[in-house]
């Protein structure tokens, strides 16, 4: 199996060099898109797939991410110039980082806000993790309106420096890809896989299921705060009404169609999700029907991928890979 | 701060309290019989606002297209029960919630396409729009038609729920479906009727909402729907009287907080969910509520 996976490890390699440096820019951007959406939706797998708590809050995380490495790397000057509904806070002009260091810092401070929402939420089992959580993307959103001192408001930050390019994104990619993985065959892996199947069993075999579950969301929040940032660098610009829902939605997706607590099939549905969105562009622009002109309807691809995801669940709940690895599915076919 | 004005800051309270606690009620009793957060609830209550939007502009008489909304949100509300929710009964939960957020999703980008992101004005007959002058205090009549309606149709669901056979079996379906089934009740009718009329009161909550705020989108109901379970959660899940208490409490906090603070104006919106936490963290049943797993009406 090591051999599968260093020769996996190089063939990427190789082909995030060749990309970068021989593909056109369109299909650049929507290589530079799947991976940081599959760091997002891997991250996001941990908890939901794996660890079986439905939350629905990557987008307040990846908000978080984003702004902060903003604000790491946008220049004082560029700043002052900027912020034009307030004057920014003395400690916004102070803040200054290199890209990498500004993207760990993204992560840890998106865990540490993990870290207390945690307390409340895992207080009780179930939906309400869902509601709180969701809440909690609109409170950041919230803020981030309501504080023009430290976000500028709602005109968004523009301007950042374009560090993203492949290397990064595939590069944090295929970290966070091993990083999952290992995780999901360690000890905590396992006890997280526990309390999905059943909590009660969980906690009678002497896990501490309040640990293991803050565990796996500070994890995913530190991931999904790191691909906020490369995101932010990526697409130069960011505000308040980028980070709704939507983005939540595209994740859950994804990760349905790859198999909830399968970490290849979150790859396998990145895939499929992003690309199928590019594919699907011309469902939103005008097109001629037998003549009919449709006019241009911005949302039916979102209507497609709402009734993609309702009948993924009534028909094949499992997704493609189950709740199966790749290397898994291979295991058994030799046997 | 007068007192006129601070009487009249009570009455809005009063007012946007009984639609968060209309919206509340059908959230309580999904939850209560199904266990199940009804994501798309909040979108049941768009649909009854738009339909009662485009039934009146294309010249219907608004009581009968008010009428024809409710039927409409009724509608909605068993389909999606049938499709989305009726075969995965017996599936692990998660899966439940992921269907509701895709019928959620679903409603308001099929409600995007067909017409449109624009808020469009709510056009109420001149009976429901009037502005009143009491002494120096100056209200809406629809501040005072929301709250009276509110309790009208709460009496109404109560007497359902505890005095005739149907609302028996509601309240026996929160303890066990399959004994109840055993019991030779049709378990899906039942749940079906649970639909219907937590989707009937969404839809008076709507217009109602839409009246006084007058203007309607696609999704006007993320917010207000999560403002309402917010407020069914914080009156203790699956009791109704619990929902109606929790829905004035958040708009009272609303409107009063913005009244008496406005430099908090803006975070209104937040209100909702830092209660929410608040509840969860110390008294995570709420205010009516007895026991998570055993929830009655």
């Amino acid at each position: 199996m090591k051999m599968v996976k260093i020769s996996f490890l190089i063939i990427s390699i190789l082909f995030i060099w060749f990309a970068q440096n021989y593909i056109d820019p369109y299909a650049l951007s929507i290589l530079n898109n799947i991976a940081i959406f599959a760091i997002l939706a891997l991250s996001y797998n941990l908890i939901n797939g794996v660890t079986g708590q439905f939350s629905l809050e990557p987008n307040g995380f990846v908000a978080i991410g984003a702004y902060i490495t903003a604000l790491f790397l946008i220049s004082a000057d560029t700043k002052v110039d900027m912020f034009a509904l307030e004057d920014p806070a003395p400690i916004i002009l102070a803040m200054s980082l290199d890209f990498l260091p500004a993207l760990l810092v993204s992560g840890v401070v998106a865990a540490f806000v993990a870290f207390i929402l945690s307390v409340p939420v895992f207080r009780v089992r179930g939906d309400y993790l869902a509601i709180v959580t969701l809440g909690f993307g609109f409170i950041i959103k919230i803020l981030a309106i309501n504080n023009p001192k430290y976000t500028n408001g709602a005109m968004g930050l523009n301007d950042i420096p374009e560090f993203s390019n492949l290397y990064w994104t595939g590069g944090i990619m295929i970290l966070t890809m091993l990083a999952m993985l290992n995780i999901i065959y360690s000890k905590f892996g396992r006890a997280m896989k526990a309390i999905r199947d059943d909590e009660d069993a969980a906690t009678a075999m002497g896990i501490n299921t309040f640990w293991i579950k803050t565990y796996a969301f500070m994890t995913s929040a530190f991931f999904e705060g790191v691909g906020g940032g490369l995101l932010a660098a990526l697409l130069t610009t960011i505000s308040p009404d980028q980070f709704t829902f939507l983005l939540t939605f595209q994740l859950l997706i994804i990760i349905v169609l790859g198999g909830l607590g399968s970490m290849t099939g979150t790859m396998v549905g990145t895939i499929l999700v992003i690309g199928g969105m590019e594919w699907l562009r011309f469902l939103d622009e005008n097109m001629t029907i037998f003549g009919y002109e449709t006019g241009a309807h911005p949302g039916m691809r979102m209507v497609v991928f709402a009734i993609l995801l309702i009948i993924m669940m009534l028909f094949a709940r499992k997704g493609i890979f189950q709740d199966k690895e790749l290397t898994e599915i291979f295991k058994k076919g030799s046997k | 701060m007068d007192f006129s004005t601070f009487m009249q800051q009570m009455v809005n309270g009063i007012s946007l309290g009984s639609m968060y606690a209309l919206i509340a009620i059908g959230y309580t009793m999904v939850y209560g019989v199904l266990r199940l957060i009804n994501f798309a609830h909040g979108d049941i209550m768009m649909v009854g606002a738009f339909v009662a939007y485009l039934a009146n502009s294309a010249g219907v008489p608004f009581e009968i297209s008010v009428v024809i909304a409710i039927l409409a949100a009724m509608l909605t509300g068993i389909l999606t029960d049938k499709i989305a929710y009726k075969p995965l009964r017996d599936a692990p939960k998660i899966s439940l919630l992921i269907t509701a957020i895709g019928i959620s999703f679903f409603l308001e980008n099929l409600f995007n396409v067909l017409f449109g992101g624009v808020p469009r004005a709510f056009a109420a007959p001149e009976y429901l729009t009037k502005i009143l002058h009491l002494g120096s205090i100056v209200i809406p009549v629809t501040v005072i038609i929301v709250p009276v309606v509110t309790g009208l149709l709460l009496g109404i669901t109560l007497l359902i729920l505890n005095k005739t056979k149907y609302g028996m079996a509601i309240r026996s379906l929160a303890f066990d479906i399959p004994t109840v089934k055993l019991m030779g009740i049709n378990a899906d009718f039942i749940i079906m009727l649970v639909f219907a009329m937590g989707s009937a009161l969404a839809a008076i909550g709507g217009i109602f909402y839409a009246i006084s705020y007058p203007s309607i989108d696609p999704l006007m109901g993320i917010l207000v729907g999560l403002k309402a379970f917010a407020a069914a959660v914080v009156g203790g899940i699956g009791s109704v009287t619990g929902a109606v208490l929790g829905g004035f409490i958040l708009g009272f906090t609303e409107i009063v907080v913005v009244a008496f603070m406005p430099e908090l104006g803006g975070y209104k919106d937040a209100f909702a969910f830092v209660f929410l936490i608040l509840v969860l963290l110390f008294r995570p049943t709420g205010i009516m509520g007895q026991d998570l797993e055993r929830s009655r009406f």
